[in-house]
Order: C-alpha cells, then structure tokens, then sequence
C-alpha cells in the first residue's frame, strides 16, 4: 500500500470520526493487535475511496436543485434531454470501477484476515479454548489446566488460537480492540486467532443476542507480559475449585453477572465433550410468569 | 374482466405527429399505429388473466417445496444415530403411492376433457376415480408414517426424519387440500354446472393437480430413491 | 378448553404493556363505538371494509401503515430513552421487557409499516399507471389486506396477553426454540408472520399477473412508468421470497409444537440452517421495500423536474438487475459465521455489486433534475433528501459488505444506523414522497406543503442526530441490543441519539397537523384539475379522486409518457381530444371474503398461539367456508351504464378543456 491512500486515510479519520469529542479512543479504529490495526486499515480505505465519489454526488445535487430553480433565468433549460450514451458510460462506469476496487480488496481482505488464519509470528501460538454460556463466558486453558470465567488473559506479543463453542445458544466472541469476532454455535467449534501488541485490559462482549442476560455478557481481556501471564497460570493451578463435568453443568444454568472466577481444569477434554454434545446443551429458562411456557423470565 | 370488455374507441381524434421516441421503442418508429399496436392491444381476458395467476400461484409454491428440498438436503445425513434413509423406504407402498398419483393425474386429464365438450355425468366419473386414487395415495402414505412413528422412526427422532415428514407430510397436504377442492369443484358443478367461472376454477384445479404430480416426482426421487441408492 | 390461557398471561404485574395496552383498547373502543353511534357503520362496511376497489385498499394500507408507525415509532421512543437512562443502571425496562420492544420495533417497522406503505401506494397506483381499471384480482386484494391487519393485530395483542418475542426481529434459533424461549412470543411473531406472509404473498402474485396481463392498449414493457417497473420488480420478489419465509416459520412452528429437529441443538438440527434460509427471504425483502421507493423518486423527480426520467432502459436495466442480484447476497449477514475466506468474499463482492444499479440510480436522478425546472415541492423535497441521505447509506452498506470490515462491526450499531440510514433515508422516505405526491389523486386535495416541508426537516435533521451517533459508537464496538451498558463514553452519544428520536417525533408530529390542517383547508387546496402537479404519466388524465372504474374509455397509449404527450398536443391546439364514444362499464361486486377470512384466520393464530386446537379447527373450517360461499355468489359484477360514465366524464374533460386552455404551449 502506498504512502497516499494511507495518509488520506488518516485525515478522513481525524476529520469524520470525531477526535476532538472523544480524543481518537472509539476502539474498533485504535486496535491494539495486528488483526485489529489490518481492519482498521481496510476500513479507512473504503471510507476513503467512498467519500471521494460520494462528497462530488451530494454536492452535484444540491448544485442541481439550486441551478435549475424555477426563478432563475440563467439556467439553460432541457425539457426533452433524457438520453445520452457518453453519459450512461459515465454513469455505469463510476460505481464499477469504485466496485472493481473495493471488490478486490474484499477479496484479497477476506483471505488475507479470515479469522481462521494462522498469524505469522516467530512465537508458538497460545491454545484458548471459548464456551459461550448462559451468560457468562468460559475461557479454557487446555495446556495449562486451567480455566478462567468472565475474564481472558492472554500475553502480549503472542498469537492466540481461539476455539469457540457454546453451551446452548449462539454469541459473538468479541474484542474490539483486537479485532475480528465470531459467532460461538453450540454442536460446532469455530476458530479464530487474534493478538494483542500492547499491554491493557480490553472490553470484550457477546455481539450476538442470546437472551435475557445479554447485556451483562461482557467480559475484560487482559493483555500481560509473558512474566504475568505465566504467574496468572501459576495463581489459577494453585485455584481451589476444579472444573469438571458436574461444575460445568451447574454452570451452564442461566445466571448472570457472575464475578470473575478461576479454575483448575479436571482434565482437557472438555471443550471436546462440550463440542460433541456428550455433555448435552444448557437447559434454558426454567421461572416466569405464570409459567415458562407463557412468558419466561430470568431466575434469578 | 370488465377492463377486455370495454369498448377500446381511443379519443385522440386526429392524430397529430408523435414526438421523438428517444429510444425509437416503437415496434413501428415514425409511423402511427392507429391499432394502438405494440403486441399490446390492452388488458388479457379474464380467463387468460386467472390462469396466468394461478401459474405464478404454482411457481410460489414450488419454491416453498424448494426450501423444504434444500433444508431436506442439508439435513439428510443429520441421523443422530437413528435410521437413514436407506432404513425406512417401503418399495412396495412406494410403487403403490406413485401409481395412485399418476393414474389420478389420468384422470384429472379426463375430467378436463369431460368439462371441455360440458359433459357434466363423465366428468363427475372421472372426478370421483381422481378423489378416490387420491384418498388412496393418502391412506398409503398416512399408514407409511405410522408405520415408521411405531419403529421409533418418527419425525422427532432426527433431522433427518423431521425434513423426511415435512418434505413427504407438505406433499400429503397439498393432497389433501387438492381433494377438498375436487370435492368442492364437484359439488359447484352439480349445482351451478358449466358456468365461466366455475370452468376457470376447475381448470386451476387441474392445474394444481398435475403440479403435485411433477412435485411428487421430485419428492420420490430425493427423498427415497436417492436416499436409497446412496 | 382454553389451553395454555388463562388470566395470568395477562400481566398485571406490569404496568408499562398494560397501560399501553388499556390506552390503544380505549382508543380503538372509543372509535367504534363513535362509528357505531354516529351511524358510520354501514358506509364503512359497505364502502371501505368490504370494497375491493383497488383505490379504496391502497388506502386503507396506507392508513394502517400510518397507524402502525406510530405503535413502531413509540417502541422506538422507547428504546432510545431506555439506552440514555442505563448506564450501569437497569433503566426502567427489564431485559425481559426490552428484548420484547426491540424485536417488535423491527418487525412492526418492516412488516406492517413499510411493507404495507409500499403495498398501498402500488395498490392505488398500479392500476392508474398502466390505464386498467383494476388489479387481476379484486377480492383476492381485499383478502391480502385483511390478512395483513391479521397480523397487526396478533402482534399488538401480544401487549396484553401473554409476551412478544425476544429474540430481536428475526427468531434465530436456537434461542427461538422452545428450550430458550417456552413462552409464546415466539409464537406469536410465527403465526403473525405466516398469516400476514400469506396476504403478501397473494398480493405479490396479483400485482405481478396484473402488470403482466392487465395494461392498457398500446402499453408496452418499455412503455411502462418506472414505478411500475419498480413494482414488478418488487413483486416478482414477493413471489419468490415469500414462500420461502412461509416455509422457515413452517419448520420453526414444527420444531416448537411438535418437537421436531430442523433447527434445534439436538438430534441434528441445524440453526446454520435457519440463518442461510431466512436470509435467502431477508436479503430480498430488502429490495422488496427499496425498490417502490426508487420507482417513487422516479416519478417525483421526473414530474417536478418538468423533464422526462433521464435513461430509462439504463433505470429499467438497474432495476432488473437488482432484482436478481438480490438472491445472490443473503450469505453477507452472517459473515461471522467462519463459512470460509471463498465464501465469504464471493458473497462480499456480489454485495457490492448491487451498490452498481444503485449509483446508475443515484446519477440517473441527477441527471433528470439537470437542465430541468426544479420545484422543491414537499414531495421533491423528501427526494433530494432521500438522494443525499441514501448515498451515505449506501457507502457504509459497501463498507459492512468487505468481510473484514464487518468482522469489525457485524452487529454493532453501526449496522443499525446503516440499515436505518437506507430504510429511513430510503424507504419511509419513499413513501412520504408519494403519500405526499399521489394524496391529490386519492382525496381530491393536496396535503399542506409547509407542514409537509417542516415534517421534513424534522425527519432529517432527526435522523441524523438520531443515527449519526450510533455510526460512532458502533465504531467504539457498542454492540446492538443492549439493555443496559458500562461504557460511560457512549451516553453523550446515546443522548444525542434520543435527542434525534424527539426531532423525529416532531416531524411525525408535524405531519398529523398537514393531515389535519390539509383537511380542514381542503377547499383551498383542492385540486379540481386532476393534474395538481403537471403529471407526465395515466393516473393524472383521470379526475382526483378518480371514478371508481377509473377511466371512462382505456387510455390509447402512444410513447413512455402517454398522459404527457396528450398533454402537448391538447396545448399545442388548445383543445382536447374528441368526445369518445362510451360503453357501460362492469366492475367488481364488493365482497365480504377479505374482512370475514381474515376474522377466522385470526381465530386460527390466536388458539394456535395458546394451544386451543378446537378453535383453530373451527377457524380452518369457517375459512373454507368463506371461500366457498364466495365461490357459490351468482352475480360478481355490477354495471355501470354508459350514460353515467359519460355524465362522470364530462366532468373530467371540462376541467381539463380549462387547463389545457390556459397553460403555456412552450415550456
């Protein structure tokens, strides 16, 4: 990519996206990670590239309704023009070519940043097995034994290999500040890697409406050094409370805002057993008003 | 339709020219059309307009069968342990069901031709031999899915089995729907006979029929016999 | 007996739904009881309820799609209040309440407001346009329309008895199954969506037969007005999107009542299923609605700019090809779904295709408006708006359709303020240009324009405020949907957006006042003429409101722009054609069917929806006999003898002898 589009890019960032309101922090246009900052890239570009057509189009409308008033008698008047072939070249040709554009870079865009794709890094990727439950999320660390609930850490500099599943309805695994999200299906596993480069504790969220505790399906990633990282594994082996199939099923009960938790895991199938449905999917709401089968509600 | 009945006197008078045509779209450029010309002399007859409705009517539906077909295709190897669908065709009733629909279709044929030279007692015949092959073809499938819910076999069962029933079960609606209206066609007959809108109806009846025919064609091919040979 | 109803579904626990509830049933028992007492009844059975008068439907459409987004609107009002109160505190709607408005928000707002919008303009003008006096099939129209009003009313009587889904607009499954959702909101969005599906679906097939096989001599294809166009367009759709949701919500209700496994977790079931089938009616749902809107512009543009629409056949070409390009797409609203980078950008590429025919559009309009006489009426004003509004819906469209980008913003509120961006800049807009643009010919009068223009400016300013911040927070990865949030960045924003939500309230404040002030001002706006506009095409050489066989002879159509190049000659020689010669006229009988089938049709979701199968049984069974007891009636038309129509038409011609006489022959 040449040095043009980029900087043109950036100006179209500092003057649309409002820097002086928020002080440049919308998170999905300051990533902290390579997937993330390659998006960011892509979508100033298109905005860019759009802006160039669209701008012109507006201010030709608006130049047209103000020339051809009725009360103006400058403006040359066609009551019966309606076809020109040099035109309809023109008229068809702008948006192919802005499309022939965009398309490759949609393209080339959705292989280069299929969220599947390994990232290339001298690093061995960190394995991190995703659980979408009713609403919490269960972040499962299969080579260290450990599981973390409502709260991902991972260590900066280092790709990581997402796993998702979820244990009843689908959700969006998302972290804005990284980058890309995907939806977590129950019976299915999808993949994703992501990295983080800077060090902080990113929002992460379910963009896909799984109910009635949705709102609270958030949870915070934390992006440590190596050293941290490793102490974090260290501090949740030495946790108390195991993950087995009998917590797992207490915790696929619908429950929400549970605070963030670690465990020791029993062993490191579980993802596997989640993913295959020999532990079978969360058994959904079990209160309401009368009952359930009228109107459900949270029981809590 | 009253629109085709009306007389079609233009008021224009005398023609003055035309303006350019910009496209020259007149099959006739720079001269009058005093026919008003353009292979459209205005609205269709009713009975054109109703049949071409009930054509589009058919299409429609054969999407909705489409949507089952490609939900049947996506599904055909979710078994969940249970039986595919080599397990659960009956050759026998298959052949039976196919010949009942195909030889009602026969007779739908008769029943038209009966309708066309107003013959009211042959078609009342060839209507009642296409309700009964009809009912036939719906007893042979009703027993053919309570034969598969008694071997646990039922639609509740699998995927698979859930597109299964829908696929054939729609089929067997739409048969049955197409006899209450048989029957229905029968009765106006006996009672309005021959009338012009009776005759249209009829005739989109007719119409109906052989679709499920071409239908039924598709739903034996996927559903049993690829499901078979597979 | 009653199934799973009794008192308790009702919720009197909860004050929000029951209020409302009381005050739309006061409001509409009020009503009735004023037709009842003030004698009204019979002219509206007579006149409006059992009518098959194409004019007549297209209005009540209209109506009801005006009635219906204020129920919508209020939803909406709703939502953004709650989004501006809930920053780390639970607003005053529970998860249970919210996740119910929003999802009625979104299926209120496409199916019962824009949909029967654009249905009703169709209705009223289709049939004027092409010079015919009716669609294919009068009552079949009728029966849609009630069908329709079926579905409203299911929709709304899951206020007070029982829930409505919650499962956003569309029911995804596996959150639509009955493991996740036991309630019957669910079940009131399928069976208010199959029976109103239905209507559409027959409209869809009568439009489609009547552009096809009902026009007026001399009209061909490429003579067609652009709307009509734009109307086969949509309708082919109809036809062959519909049946597609009739046969999802089909396999959903079999999933829920009978327990089978089309979408469930378990036994094989496949949700990946529902997402690609929904979508495969979703996506060209989209231009089922967008498309009328264009042909709308078309015609706006066209007339007020004084100038033929520029490049018809490259309109017609755009319009085809969007029309087909929509099947082709449906896979970009699950880009997140990991289907794979081929996939995924095919799907991407053939997206933004269809951003091509819409910038032909777009340049094409501009086009008409260059070297015209522009007058910015109301209803040209809705269509710059729209020219300037859309394009920007239309760019970030392309951004959500490059796969990576919307990895980004797949869901956020980003995507909402597109997709309102195009449906409100797009559509609504659309439909207020022609509720504005063809109200003359429905009533006789034209609205009031500066209301109008106010109405306007309070819809765009509106919109802007109301989803120019949702495009930031969506950039600040707030995801859509949320009941409550912690993020105290995006509240200015939220509050701005709300803001926006009450300028839009004052726009439709606005026009309730045009209506009312154009009503009772209407002797001074009324439009004798029937040609308020210096119309181009057939439904303006008919009087305002037309007869009720609309013309007294079929026009003879010479050239794209028949009303038009009447108009010239008649100018040219200040004189207008000869005296036809007239013939008695048949026109449909007005038949019951429609408003009685859809009486049983709604006893038939009501007790599927509570599980009180006997009734359904009978519903079914009074349905058949409905259309039986149509079937048996003798007589269908009635006649309107020949001295009539010419004592009607004399009218008409001495109006337009008058114009034609004083109008300026060079322009």
């Amino acid at each position: 990519m040449s040095d043009i589009p980029r900087r043109l890019a950036r100006i179209g960032a500092t003057i649309t996206l409002g820097c002086g309101l928020s002080g440049c922090t919308l998170r999905v246009v300051d990533p902290a990670g390579p997937v993330g900052m390659q998006e960011r890239t892509i979508l100033l570009n298109a905005f860019v590239v759009m802006l160039v057509i669209i701008v012109p189009t507006m201010v030709a409308t608006l130049a047209v309704v103000w020339w051809y008033r009725p009360g103006n008698p400058k403006a040359v008047r066609r009551p019966r023009w309606s076809f020109s072939g040099r035109v309809e070249i023109v008229t068809w040709s702008i948006p192919l070519l802005t499309v022939m554009f965009l398309g490759s870079m949609a393209w080339i865009g959705s292989h280069d940043l299929d969220p599947g794709k390994p990232l290339s890094s001298t690093e061995t990727p960190l394995e991190v097995q995703v659980v979408s439950l009713d609403w919490k999320w269960l972040f499962l660390y299969p080579e260290a034994r450990v599981a973390s609930l409502n709260q991902l850490v991972i260590p900066v500099g280092r790709p990581v290999r997402f796993s998702l599943t979820s244990a009843s309805v689908w959700n969006g695994f998302f972290v804005p500040r990284l980058g890309s999200m995907i939806y977590t299906m129950n019976g299915m596993a999808t993949r994703l890697t992501l990295q983080a480069d800077r060090e902080g504790s990113f929002r992460g969220l379910s963009s896909h409406l799984s109910g009635d505790g949705f709102a609270d399906m958030t949870f915070e990633t934390r992006a440590v050094p190596q050293a941290a990282f490793a102490a974090w594994i260290g501090g949740a082996q030495a946790s108390t409370d195991t993950l087995d199939d009998d917590a797992y099923r207490a915790l696929s009960r619908q429950s929400s805002k549970v605070p963030p938790k670690t465990y020791r895991l029993a062993d490191d199938g579980l993802f596997d057993r989640i993913v295959t449905q020999a532990l079978p999917p969360g058994p959904g709401p079990v209160a309401g008003r009368p009952d359930p089968t009228v109107s459900p509600r949270q029981g809590n | 339709m009253s629109a085709a009945t009306a007389p079609l006197t233009a008021g224009t008078g005398t023609p003055a020219p035309r303006p350019a045509d910009p496209y020259r779209l007149g099959r006739n450029p720079g001269g009058e059309n005093p026919a008003t010309g353009h292979g459209s002399g205005g609205p269709s007859p009713t009975a054109i307009v109703v049949s071409y409705g009930f054509w589009i009517f058919i299409l429609a539906d054969v999407i909705t069968f489409a949507t089952l077909f490609a939900a049947f295709a996506v599904l055909k190897d979710a078994t969940a342990g249970g039986p595919a669908a080599a397990d659960i065709v009956d050759r026998g009733t298959l052949a039976l069901e196919t010949a009942c629909l195909l030889l009602s279709s026969f007779t739908c044929g008769l029943a038209t031709v009966a309708m066309r030279v107003r013959s009211r007692l042959w078609f009342q015949v060839a209507m009642l031999a296409t309700v009964a092959l009809g009912a036939g073809f719906l007893v042979l499938e009703a027993r053919e899915f309570a034969v598969l819910v008694a071997q646990g076999a039922g639609p509740t069962r699998s995927a698979f089995l859930s597109a299964f029933f829908t696929l054939v079960g729609c089929h067997g609606a739409h048969v049955t729907a197409g006899l209450l209206w048989a029957l229905t066609m029968m009765a106006q007959v006996a009672a309005k006979g021959f009338r012009d809108d009776v005759v249209r109806r009829t005739s989109c009846w007719s119409l109906f029929w052989h679709a499920l025919d071409i239908i039924w064609v598709g739903v034996f091919t996927v559903a049993y016999l690829m499901g078979v040979t597979a | 007996m009653l199934g799973k109803l009794s008192l308790a579904a009702i919720p009197l626990d909860q004050p929000i739904p029951l209020f409302a509830g009381a005050f739309v049933g006061l409001v509409l028992l009020g009503v009735i009881a004023w037709i009842v007492i003030a004698g009204h009844l019979p002219y509206l059975w007579r006149e409006w309820i059992t009518s098959v008068d194409h004019k007549r439907i297209g209005i009540m459409y209209v109506l009801f799609a005006l009635v219906m987004l204020l129920r919508g609107f209020t939803d909406a009002m709703m939502m953004r209040s709650q989004q501006a109160l809930a920053l780390d505190a639970p607003g005053y709607l529970p998860p249970e309440h919210y996740n119910q408005i929003f999802s009625a928000h979104g299926t209120i707002m496409i199916f019962f407001v824009a949909m029967p919008f654009m249905i009703g303009l169709m209705n009223f003008v289709l049939p004027l346009q092409l010079g015919v006096r009716d669609v294919a099939f009068p009552t079949l129209n009728s029966v849609s329309f009630w069908l329709t009003c079926t579905g409203a009313l299911l929709v709304n009587l899951s206020l007070v008895v029982g829930e409505f889904q919650r499962t956003g607009w569309l029911p995804y499954p596996p959150l639509s199954e009955i493991t996740y959702s036991p309630g019957v909101g669910v079940d009131y969005w399928l069976w208010a969506l199959s029976i109103s599906g239905i209507g559409t679906l027959m409209t869809g097939i009568n439009f489609v037969t009547t552009i096809l096989k009902m026009r007026a001599p001399g009209m061909s294809y490429l003579r067609m007005p652009m709307f009509c166009w734009t109307a086969l367009a949509t309708n082919l759709l109809i036809v062959a999107a519909f049946p597609i949701l009739t046969a999802v919500s089909a396999m959903l209700i079999l999933d829920r009542y009978l327990g089978f496994h089309f979408f469930t977790d378990t036994a094989g079931g496949n949700s990946m299923l529902f997402m690609s089938l929904i979508w495969a009616w979703g996506h060209p749902e989209v231009y089922i609605l967008i498309l009328p809107a264009f042909g709308i512009f078309s015609e706006v543009v066209s007339t007020f700019s004084g100038k033929p629409l520029f490049g018809y056949r490259s309109m017609v070409l755009a319009t085809m090809a969007i029309c087909m390009l929509a099947f082709m797409v449906w896979l970009h609203h699950f880009f997140t779904m990991g289907a794979g980078a081929d996939v995924n950008g095919i799907f991407g590429v053939m997206s933004m295709i269809i951003a091509v025919p819409t910038g032909v559009k777009i340049f094409n309009w501009l086009f008409t408006m260059y070297g015209g006489r522009v007058r910015v009426s109301a209803a040209m004003l809705w269509s710059i708006g729209f020219m300037l509004t859309f394009v920007v819906g239309g760019m970030t469209g392309v951004m959500l359709a490059i796969p990576p980008i919307d990895f980004v913003l797949h869901n956020s509120t980003f995507l909402i303020a597109h997709f309102h961006n195009v449906i409100i800049g797009g559509v609504l807009f659309g439909a207020f240009a022609g509720y504005t643009y063809w109200f003359p010919k429905a009533f006789g009068f034209r609205l009031h324009e500066g209301w109008g223009k106010a109405a306007f400016w309070c819809w765009q300013i509106g919109f802007w405020l109301a989803f120019g911040p949702l495009y930031v927070t969506g950039l600040d990865g707030m995801t859509r949907r949320l009941q409550h949030y912690d993020v105290p960045e995006w509240r200015p924003w939220l509050l701005v957006a709300l803001l926006g939500a009450v300028t839009i309230l004052a726009g439709i404040g606005c026009q309730i006042v045009q209506l009312v002030v154009s009503i009772r001002h209407r002797d001074a706006l009324r439009d004798t003429t029937g040609d308020p506009w210096d119309g181009r095409s057939l439904e303006w050489s008919t009087a305002s409101p037309p007869p009720a066989f609309n013309f007294a002879v079929l026009p003879d159509v010479h050239g794209e722009e028949p009303y038009w190049t009447v108009k010239e000659r008649a100018r040219e020689q200040h004189a207008i054609p000869d005296r036809p010669r007239y013939a008695a006229i048949a026109v449909p009988r007005n038949s019951p069917t429609g408003v009685v089938c859809a009486f049983f049709a709604t006893l038939i979701g009501f007790s599927m929806i509570w599980h009180i199968w006997w009734l359904a049984i009978a519903g079914c069974v009074g349905a058949y006999l409905t259309f039986v007891v149509f079937a048996w009636r003798d007589r269908t038309e009635d006649e309107i003898p020949a001295d009539e129509v010419a004592r009607i038409d004399a009218e008409n011609r001495a109006a337009r002898r008058d114009i034609y006489a004083t109008m300026e022959t060079v322009r």
